[in-house]
C-alpha cells in the first residue's frame, strides 16, 4: 500500500496552522484574501487590483524574510530538491498563466476559498490536484523526473 | 507606517515561516503528494488541513463583522459563476505545479533558499502571468 514513512505530518500540520493564522490576519485585519498568486501579481505591477501596492509588496517581501528566518534558525536548513531548468521554465510558465486564468492557486483557492466553501474554489482545487496527479503519473510513465 | 501594512508584514512573515517549516519548499515532497498512484507523500494534506481548519474559524468570525479591524470594508471575491477560464486555469496550473513541484508561495520563498533555481521558476512564472495579461487580460 501507500508508503507514508517519509511524510512529515507534525511539521506539516504546524506549518499549516501558521499559514492559516497568517491568512486569518489578512482576512480579519485587512479584509483581503491571502492568495499568493494574486498578491504577487499585484506586487510585481502586472495586475491592478484594489489592494494597495504597499500591502501586496510588504506581504511578499516579508514572506521571503519569514522563510529566511526559519532557514537561519534551523540546524539542518530547509530541504529544497529542485528539478532541472527545463522543468522549472515549463512549470513556471504554466503556473503563471494558469493561476491568472483560474484566478488563484493553492493558497487562494486551496486554503482561503475551500475554507469559505466558495463554489469556485471547491471546483478549482480538486481540478488542479487532479491535473497535477495525472501529470505526475505521466511523468513517471515516461521516466521524466529530476 | 500604516497599520494595514504592518498587518500584511506580520501575515507574510508567518506565512513564509509556515511554508518553510511545513516541508512545502521542497519540490520533491510536493510532487510526492501528487504521486497518488506511486510513492505517495501525505504531508501536504496536513499542511492544507491545518490551514483550512484555522481559516474556517476565521470565516465564521468574519461573517459576524461588518468591517475588518483596520479598514472600512472587506474586499473579497464575490463571483460564484463556474466558467471555462476557472476550469482551464486550474487544469493548466495543476500541470505546471506537477512539472516543477512548485506553486507560487514555495517558489517565492525559494528565492532566499535556493536563489538561482527559484529565480528561473519565478521569472518563468512572471512571464506566464505577463502572457495572460497581454493575450486575455483585463486590468
Amino acid at each position: 500500500m501507500w508508503e507514508i514513512s517519509n511524510a512529515m505530518p507534525i511539521q506539516g500540520f504546524i506549518g499549516g496552522i501558521m499559514i492559516g493564522i497568517a491568512s486569518a490576519i489578512l482576512l480579519i485585519g485587512v479584509g483581503r484574501i491571502a492568495g499568493i498568486s494574486g498578491l504577487f501579481g499585484r506586487a510585481s505591477g502586472l495586475t491592478r487590483t484594489d489592494t494597495p501596492w504597499k500591502v501586496a509588496a510588504g506581504f511578499i517581501v516579508s514572506l521571503l524574510v519569514g522563510a529566511w528566518i526559519v532557514q537561519v534558525a534551523s540546524n539542518e536548513g530547509v530541504v529544497t530538491r529542485y528539478p532541472s531548468e527545463v522543468l522549472l521554465v515549463a512549470g513556471g510558465l504554466l503556473v503563471g498563466f494558469g493561476t491568472r486564468l483560474g484566478s488563484g492557486c493553492t493558497s487562494g483557492h486551496g486554503v482561503c476559498g475551500m475554507s469559505r466553501l466558495s463554489r469556485r474554489s471547491l471546483i478549482a482545487t480538486p481540478i488542479f490536484i487532479g491535473s497535477g496527479t495525472l501529470t505526475v503519473a505521466l511523468m513517471n510513465f515516461a521516466g521524466i523526473g529530476q | 507606517m500604516n497599520r494595514e501594512l504592518l498587518a500584511a508584514i506580520l501575515s507574510g512573515l508567518l506565512f513564509g515561516a509556515g511554508l518553510a517549516i511545513s516541508g512545502m519548499a521542497d519540490p520533491v515532497r510536493v510532487r510526492g503528494f501528487l504521486d497518488i498512484f506511486g510513492n505517495w507523500d501525505s504531508t501536504l494534506v496536513f499542511v492544507m488541513g491545518g490551514a483550512v481548519v484555522v481559516m474556517a474559524v476565521a470565516w465564521v468570525i468574519q461573517g459576524k463583522m461588518s468591517a475588518p479591524l483596520l479598514r472600512e470594508e472587506f474586499s473579497l471575491p464575490e463571483t460564484a459563476t463556474l466558467d471555462v477560464p476557472l476550469v482551464a486555469g486550474a487544469i493548466i496550473f495543476g500541470i505546471g505545479w506537477a512539472l516543477a513541484g512548485l506553486c507560487p508561495g514555495p517558489a517565492l520563498i525559494g528565492l532566499v533558499l535556493v536563489p538561482t533555481s527559484a529565480f528561473i521558476f519565478v521569472l518563468a512564472m512572471l512571464s506566464g502571468m505577463g502572457i495572460y495579461q497581454i493575450t486575455m487580460g483585463r486590468k
